[in-house]
């Protein structure tokens, strides 16, 4: 009896260490990747300053490293998926929700989940091979921000269903024995509800469509040195420059890659904050609703 | 989502970092004394790894007791990786510059060239059989000051084609590559201060222009496109069935790329002592202007007795009976001057 226990006892113990450890761990890696990541990224960063981040050119020959076009790039084409992915994707899982006969829904959500694991690559491929070409629309952000809107739509589908399905069926049928249109009764009840977890469902989206990296360097044309805000024009994303240029580059050029890395790393927690700060002010405000 | 794959990169890169710091070398000589089976380890250009595959193919049927494995990445990513330790043998393009040669871990090395090969302009443009263009026009079309196909430049190269009236599009590499180095690099040698982009493995391209990953990306581009063009090595360029232009040499000559014009090239060099040379716009009325190099280097003191004598059969196989294979896949062999520099070299490199 008394040796059950102590062996419990044990088991706890060892599985709090096992626990701690795993999380000091974590950390450790998190904290070491830091470290090292911007120790190897201080010779670009020393050599070109403040410009690394303010300046457009990006010129391997010249030593030139600035980097404001990728940054951009990231966040226009980010932008666009999520504008072109948002409508379609809420609009499907209000559809699978509350439309949909029973036979077709059970199909509709199982081919949706399986869009959300189709690798990138895929997307990518096939972006090039019908968007860039068939479609004519070239390398361009757009046809990077429509092959991003494609790979975070069954993501952001997926959640938002998960969320709208929370909604309560008092408050839908209150509003439907309030003589309310189904229409309605989605404005009034479902989305109020779901407002916090569709948020949450986009900012995911966006963050996925930031840090994407292969299937963006394959369509988005690989400009260097140009900032503009033109969707037909190529552009560049900072994980897409990394991917490409990594292999043949030298001493400060993959310094400057680091450092775009660090970038990344930096300007995806950042969004990831501030989604969550949103998140989370909405999720208070829709309680307080209900309370 | 997004996180985790941060997370991931970062945590490659950090292995990376840490594989930098052991002595690759001294790790593995014990592996390889222990069995019978000696495994090389090679990583570099892309540009020769067709070659590397045949070559391997062809030495291990020999010696079925070696192994060698040559993972691509690029000539950076060899010269990175051979410096390290972390590769038996690298191959690249072009050579270490000053400051990479000084964080070359395992001492003194030598280059071993290995194939010689060319770089075609590919074009697509109907009506248009023969192409010709010189370097200056070269320069233009790439940097855009020419676009359109009837431009008075393109029409001086071309007194008898009939060019039409439409718009060039410019095909390069997404992806940085020793191929847009020495394509750059000819265009900054040979246009006669023309190129303003200079080189490099990635340049500033003009924005109006389309990317493509790999030497196959490039083909497939000029392909697909009414009116492109593109530099493109000759076996992709010839696997995807393309026109190239014949590109006008240091001695005035159109020149098409093939096996011969290569190594015409190859007769018109010159070879420093570490036989470190450029065969980009040789002498020569035969010799293709656009012809790249790309060597494979080894340590002069090997570290492992078995690794040592396998790299230096392997590389004896690459400058003799390898060459024999360069025809079939497009490249050209080293002329017999460079050859015999090679195994004379080989023969200093010393095993333990």
């Amino acid at each position: 009896m008394l040796d059950l226990r102590g062996r419990r006892e044990l088991g706890d113990r060892a599985f709090r260490w096992m626990a701690t450890g795993a999380a000091a761990l974590v950390l450790l890696v998190l904290g070491a990747i830091a470290l090292v990541m911007t120790d190897r990224a201080r010779p670009a960063l020393e050599a070109m300053g403040l410009d690394y981040f303010t300046t457009s050119r990006w010129s391997v020959p010249e030593a030139l490293y600035g980097v404001l076009p990728f940054v951009w790039g990231t966040l226009y084409t980010a932008t666009i998926a999520v504008c072109l992915a948002v409508p379609v994707s809420i609009g499907v899982a209000l559809f699978v929700t509350q439309i949909a006969p029973r036979w077709l829904k059970r199909p509709m959500v199982y081919a949706i989940d399986l869009l959300a694991v189709v690798p990138s690559v895929v997307f990518g491929l096939w972006g090039v091979l019908v968007l860039s070409q068939h479609a004519g629309l070239g390398r361009s952000f757009l046809t990077a921000g429509i092959i991003l809107a494609f790979m975070i739509t069954p993501i952001i589908t997926s959640l938002s269903r998960e969320v709208i399905e929370t909604t309560p069926t008092s408050e839908k049928e209150a509003a439907l024995a309030l003589g309310a249109t189904r229409w309605e009764m989605i404005g009034a009840a479902v989305l109020p509800h779901s407002k916090s977890g569709l948020v949450g469902a986009v900012l995911l989206g966006l963050g996925r469509a930031m840090g994407e990296t292969i299937a963006a360097a394959l369509v988005i044309g690989s400009a260097l040195g140009h900032l503009t805000a033109n969707p037909f024009s190529p552009g560049n994303s900072m994980p897409a420059v990394i991917a490409n240029e990594w292999g043949e580059a030298d001493d400060l050029h993959k310094s400057a890659l680091i450092a775009l890395a660090v970038t990344l790393f930096v300007v995806t927690i950042v969004v990831n904050l501030v989604a969550t700060s949103i998140v989370q002010r909405s999720v208070k405000q829709s309680r307080g609703a209900v309370a | 989502m997004n996180k985790a794959l941060v997370i991931g990169a970062f945590f490659s890169l950090s292995l990376a970092t840490a594989c930098k710091g052991q002595e690759g070398g001294a790790e593995r000589a014990g592996a390889g004394a222990s069995g019978g089976k000696v495994t090389l380890d090679g990583s570099g250009a892309t540009f020769q790894k067709p070659f590397q595959e045949v070559a391997i193919e062809g030495f291990t049927k020999a010696n079925p007791n070696i192994r060698i494995n040559y993972a691509g990445g690029g000539s950076g990513k060899g010269r990175q990786d051979f410096a390290d330790q972390v590769v038996d043998f690298a191959c690249t393009d072009a050579p270490y510059d000053s400051a990479g040669i000084a964080k070359v871990k395992g001492g003194d090395l030598f280059y071993f060239p290995t194939v010689l090969g060319a770089i075609t302009v590919s074009y697509n443009v109907e009506g248009v059989d023969q192409l010709q263009l010189s370097a200056g026009t070269l320069a233009k079309i790439f940097q855009r000051d020419v676009s359109r196909w009837n431009d008075p430049a393109i029409v001086a190269d071309n007194p008898e084609a009939k060019l039409p009236d439409a718009e060039i599009v410019v095909a390069h590499r997404s992806d940085g590559s020793g191929t847009t180095e020495n394509f750059t690099k000819y265009l900054d040698l040979a246009s006669g201060g023309v190129w303003k982009l200079k080189s490099g493995s990635t340049v500033e391209w003009p924005p109006s222009t389309q990317a493509g990953s790999g030497n196959g990306g490039v083909a497939q581009i000029v392909k697909s496109t009414k009116g492109a063009i593109g530099y493109v090595d000759l076996s992709d360029a010839k696997a995807s069935g393309l026109s190239y232009a014949r590109i006008k040499n240091k001695a005035g000559k159109y020149v098409a790329p093939t096996a011969d014009a290569v190594s015409a090239a190859g007769e018109g060099i010159v070879v420093a002592d570490n036989l470190v040379f450029s065969a980009l716009d040789a002498a020569g009325d035969a010799a293709y202007p656009i012809t790249a190099q790309s060597w494979c280097v080894a340590y002069a003191k090997q570290a492992d007795a078995a690794k040592g004598e396998a790299v230096k059969a392997y590389f004896r196989y690459m400058l003799t009976d390898g060459q024999k294979l360069l025809g079939e896949i497009d490249y050209a062999p080293l002329p017999k001057s460079l050859q015999e520099k090679a195994l004379a070299q080989l023969e200093k490199v010393k095993v333990p």
